[in-house]
């Protein structure tokens, strides 16, 4: 398992778990809980700085991006030109090529805007960016993604932050089986086993955040997670066993008294 | 005297005032921050240069957590 790695275009991934850096109730439970997750990659968001407080604490005083890997998101962007604009200032602000792209297209149910997802992609493609993209669970437009680039597929699982686990296993599998590029499942995972069904139908990484930051022991739910998406990849590499519809026994008829 | 639009909000800021300068005043690390200086980013090497002028829209980003 040691071998076993991430592979998103050519940056290289110990876990495959992703995690979120939002809605922690503060900054050191937000360290202590990527600490224990193990992830060696996390999400983060661009925004203004808070020019009236001087001495407010800032993210990267937390969580160093020398020793874990950023991944800025463009959350809260409804258009391609503010999806654009947002991750050009986050690849000045460090030179982070690698980025997160999700473009809304509805304020109730955060799902993707597509047609300006597809749009965005293929502008951050030609600027150099490595793209992740946020996308329905939609086979065909997944591959479209990956035919124009993209660095790797996150359909989600259910909408952002609902807990609702995998609503739609049939198109999930359907873009595992089609995809070359990384599948990772990104939104809607509610618990830990939720994240091991992920990986055991064989996605290549899931992103959590809500279920880990929003859990009543944060710190521990990441452990948890850490160890569901060990699991369920081991379980997946393993091969599971065939389904029957009749019983067998585990003890052998033989020399039965 | 110019008055700039700082992050949506209206600073005065003294003449001969440069970007640098006011990541000074403001305590801001430029290796934390991203400018974007009416609506064109501004890159890292030119804080110093760059002074401002009255009615200049400046946006400072950095990164907060998200998911």
């Amino acid at each position: 398992m040691k071998n076993d790695k991430l592979k998103i275009a050519n940056t290289i991934l110990k876990s495959r778990l992703i995690v979120g850096t939002g809605k922690y109730k503060n900054f050191k439970e937000t360290a202590a809980a990527i600490k224990a997750s193990g992830a060696d990659m996390v999400t983060v968001a661009v925004r203004r700085v808070n020019i009236l407080d001087k001495k407010k604490p800032v993210l990267m005083d937390y969580l160093d991006p020398k020793k874990i890997k950023y991944l800025p998101n463009t959350a809260g962007c409804f258009n391609s030109e503010e999806a654009l604009r947002t991750l050009r200032l986050a690849r000045e602000m460090g030179g982070w090529k690698m980025v997160k792209l999700e473009v809304l297209g509805d304020k109730k149910t955060l799902f993707p805007n597509m047609i300006e997802t597809l749009k965005s992609t293929k502008t951050l493609v030609k600027e150099g960016f490595k793209v992740l993209v946020y996308c329905t669970d939609d086979p065909l437009l997944a591959k479209k993604l990956e035919d124009i680039g993209a660095s790797a597929i996150m359909p989600l699982a259910s909408p952002i932050g609902s807990g609702l686990g995998i609503q739609n296993k049939i198109n999930l599998s359907l873009i595992i089986k089609k995809s070359k590029v990384p599948v990772i499942v990104d939104a809607g995972i509610g618990t830990a086993s939720d994240a091991t069904i992920a990986m055991e139908m064989g996605c290549d990484g899931v992103l959590i955040n809500s279920a880990i930051a929003k859990a009543k022991n944060p710190i521990l739910m990441a452990k948890s997670f850490k160890n569901a998406v060990l699991s369920g990849r081991q379980s997946f590499l393993a091969g599971r066993m065939k389904k029957n519809y009749f019983a067998t026994p585990s003890s052998p008829i033989k020399g039965l008294i | 005297m110019a008055k700039i639009q700082l992050n949506g909000k209206k600073v005065s800021i003294k003449q001969k005032f440069s970007v640098f300068d006011l990541l000074k005043k403001y305590n801001l690390d430029r290796k934390k921050i991203a400018v974007e200086l009416n609506g064109t980013i501004l890159n890292k090497h030119k804080y110093e240069k760059t002074f401002l002028k009255s009615n200049d829209k400046i946006e400072i980003v950095h990164f907060i957590g998200g998911g």
